[in-house]
């Protein structure tokens, strides 16, 4: 079982592989990923330096290309997946048909996983990329309950790679339009959701507002703990509540620790962390804690569930959270 | 230009389903999608009910299309979209990648519905190999995407989505049953209680979002009618309204009417000054909520 952590930069990079990452997953320095924010990400010299520090280290490294090219610009794409291929990359997360088909026809050694921005939750779904392009893997989107995951895992044409812990996206990814409904651009079009210059906090009284292009999100008092201000986590009004209520989710993070063995027992292949946009310290601590649960699961899975450290891991995570709380999301059929 | 009815996205009584189609079989709307799009719970109408109408409305002269579910998780759905695809009468609108995959095995044309991402050519122009007759414009993307997308005349039909609430994103959660504090598997089919999706406003009563079960609409009515002129020219096959009451029939029956009797769609015009309640912001590049006024 793979553990793939995240790195916006090169220090994260090198964090993830200090606390014993298996694998890391990272993004040009444009819009040809969906974190593309001011600050984060590789210039193809950096891709390269990234690339030989991981694989010198004897770990994997993947390019992520999860947005949709633009009329006109698709070649800013397809110079990706060469560049890619020509480092040696060990895989490329793909969700555009278009980027799927360049690199099978051109690259047909170079490992595809369907990115989660394709929103493949299915046996059809996944049988189509399967035979039309060659998807090694599926990242699976944050809507299947565990009961699913492990139906789908029994007749999977391809690996399963899940989220593991981080940001809580609770839409199907890939086929949200929140941010770009108000803000004018999403994770498709923009490369992000949310993008920060549109993000303007107010203080009013004791209450400070939240706005996203001029929206108000969210009111909340000034001690209050916050998450990084989305569409879905805000508090709204229906006529039948007078009171604000968060109404979609409240900001809270994944969290699958308790899930571990049973992930492993579906056959999962690979643990995503999730959270480029976030500092070296957050990826030291979370892959930490990840490696010590993985090689606890797999050194006794009998004992893993009475393991002494488990409050410790789930101290130290809830620590690194959004709002501080985490859930098991989607994966408990009872927060659907 | 020709005018289509969306699937009726949201869940009413089965009787309130059927006085709507006899409605729309006697309007002169040419092209019907119909069937459940959103969530698989609801099942006020039967699989064996939506091909009872779909043929009633076939017998009245109306091309129909069988929508399929947005969001396919469970086997028992997967299952399901088989029996739908495999109905040998009617092509369906294929709205999830495993709808797109059936008819490819079974070598059926399909309408590739906006929740499949399509954001360039050369992604239409695979689909359109794999049996896309017609595909309907993802609700995010602008008319300056698509002028630039079907300069070269595509071999595929074009649909745009010009009238009513935006589908903007699926879920696993039900929010309308979480609102009223349901769980998804004993929802008791509440969203039944919303026949246009529950309205949730800002604290400063800036109506934002429409919750419609599993998946969430904008709160402003989308109206691009004064565009269709403009659509014309462009090359748009197909003007979709999204019926959200009785009210749409009457809306897209006129604009039938409109098209027909302008012989020129230079002069067609219609009043392009929208209120409050409206948006037109995504075809015109900007924030799907905003209005934006013609210079």
């Amino acid at each position: 079982m793979e553990l793939l952590c995240p790195a916006g930069n090169l220090a994260s990079l090198k964090s993830a592989l200090h606390a014993g990452a298996d694998a890391v997953y990272l993004g040009l320095k444009d819009d040809t990923n969906a974190r593309s924010f001011a600050g984060l990400n590789f210039t193809p010299a950096k891709l390269q330096e990234a690339t030989e520090l991981t694989q010198k280290h004897g770990k994997k490294i993947f390019l992520t290309l999860n947005t949709f090219p633009k009329p006109g610009e698709e070649y800013r794409w397809y110079q990706a997946i060469d560049l890619a291929a020509k480092l040696g990359m060990d895989a490329l997360i793909v969700a555009d048909l278009s980027l799927l088909d360049y690199a099978h026809r051109h690259y047909p050694n170079l490992p595809l996983h369907l990115s989660v921005q394709a929103s493949a939750t299915n046996l059809g779904a996944l049988s189509f990329y399967k035979e039309a392009f060659n998807i090694a893997r599926v990242v699976l989107p944050r809507v299947l309950s565990m009961k699913q995951v492990r139906d789908l895992a029994k007749v999977s044409p391809v690996d399963l790679e899940v989220f593991a812990f981080g940001s809580l996206c609770i839409m199907a990814e890939g086929r949200c339009q929140l941010s770009s409904y108000v803000t004018g651009q999403s994770p498709n079009t923009g490369g992000s959701c949310s993008p920060a210059k549109h993000v303007r906090w107010q203080e009013e009284g004791q209450n400070r507002l939240t706005r996203l292009n001029d929206v108000l999100i969210d009111k909340s008092a000034l001690d209050e703990q916050m998450g990084y201000p989305v569409v879905c986590k805000g508090r709204y009004i229906t006529a039948d509540q007078d009171s604000p209520q968060y109404l979609l989710e409240s900001p809270t993070s994944l969290n699958t620790l308790s899930l571990l063995p049973e992930l492993a027992k579906a056959g999962i292949v690979s643990l995503k962390i999730e959270g480029r946009q976030r500092s070296p310290a957050y990826v030291e601590q979370v892959t930490r804690v990840w490696r010590q649960a993985i090689d606890t699961y797999l050194n006794n899975p009998a004992l893993y569930s009475q393991s002494q450290n488990q409050p410790h891991w789930e101290q130290a995570l809830a620590k690194v959270s959004e709002g501080q709380i985490t859930t098991l999301g989607a994966y408990e059929r009872d927060w659907q | 230009m020709k005018i289509s009815l969306g699937s009726l996205l949201y869940c009413w009584q089965k009787q309130q389903v059927a006085d709507f189609y006899q409605q729309v079989a006697a309007s002169q709307i040419p092209l019907v999608y119909l069937g459940e799009a959103v969530c698989s719970r609801r099942r006020e109408l039967k699989w064996g009910d939506y091909l009872e109408l779909a043929q009633m409305l076939k017998q009245a002269g109306k091309e129909v299309v069988l929508s399929t579910l947005a969001l396919i998780e469970a086997p028992s759905e997967y299952t399901e979209l088989k029996r739908q695809v495999d109905n040998g009468e009617f092509i369906v609108e294929a709205n999830d990648m495993a709808a797109v995959y059936l008819a490819k095995e079974r070598k059926l044309p399909f309408v590739c519905g906006a929740s499949i991402n399509n954001y360039n050519r050369a992604s239409l122009d695979i689909l359109q190999r794999f049996g896309m007759q017609r595909f309907v414009m993802p609700v995010e993307l602008s008319k300056a995407w698509l002028q630039q997308v079907i300069q070269e005349q595509p071999s595929f039909e074009v649909e745009v989505l010009g009238h009513g609430y935006l589908p903007l994103a699926h879920s696993a959660r039900c929010f309308t049953a979480r609102h009223k504090q349901l769980t998804k598997d004993h929802c008791e089919t509440v969203c039944r209680e919303y026949s246009k999706g529950l309205l949730a406003q800002t604290q400063e009563q800036q109506p934002l979002l429409r919750l419609n079960g599993i998946q969430t609409q904008s709160a402003s009515c989308l109206d691009l009618r004064s565009e269709i002129a403009a659509m014309t020219q462009m090359g748009v096959d197909v003007f979709r309204v999204s019926p959200s009451s009785l009210d749409c029939i009457t809306k897209a029956n006129a604009l039938v009417d409109t098209i027909q009797a302008t012989k020129n769609t230079q002069d067609f015009s219609m009043n392009s000054n929208l209120d409050i309640t409206q948006c037109n912001g995504y075809w015109f590049g900007e924030a799907g909520l905003a209005v934006h006024v013609n210079p």
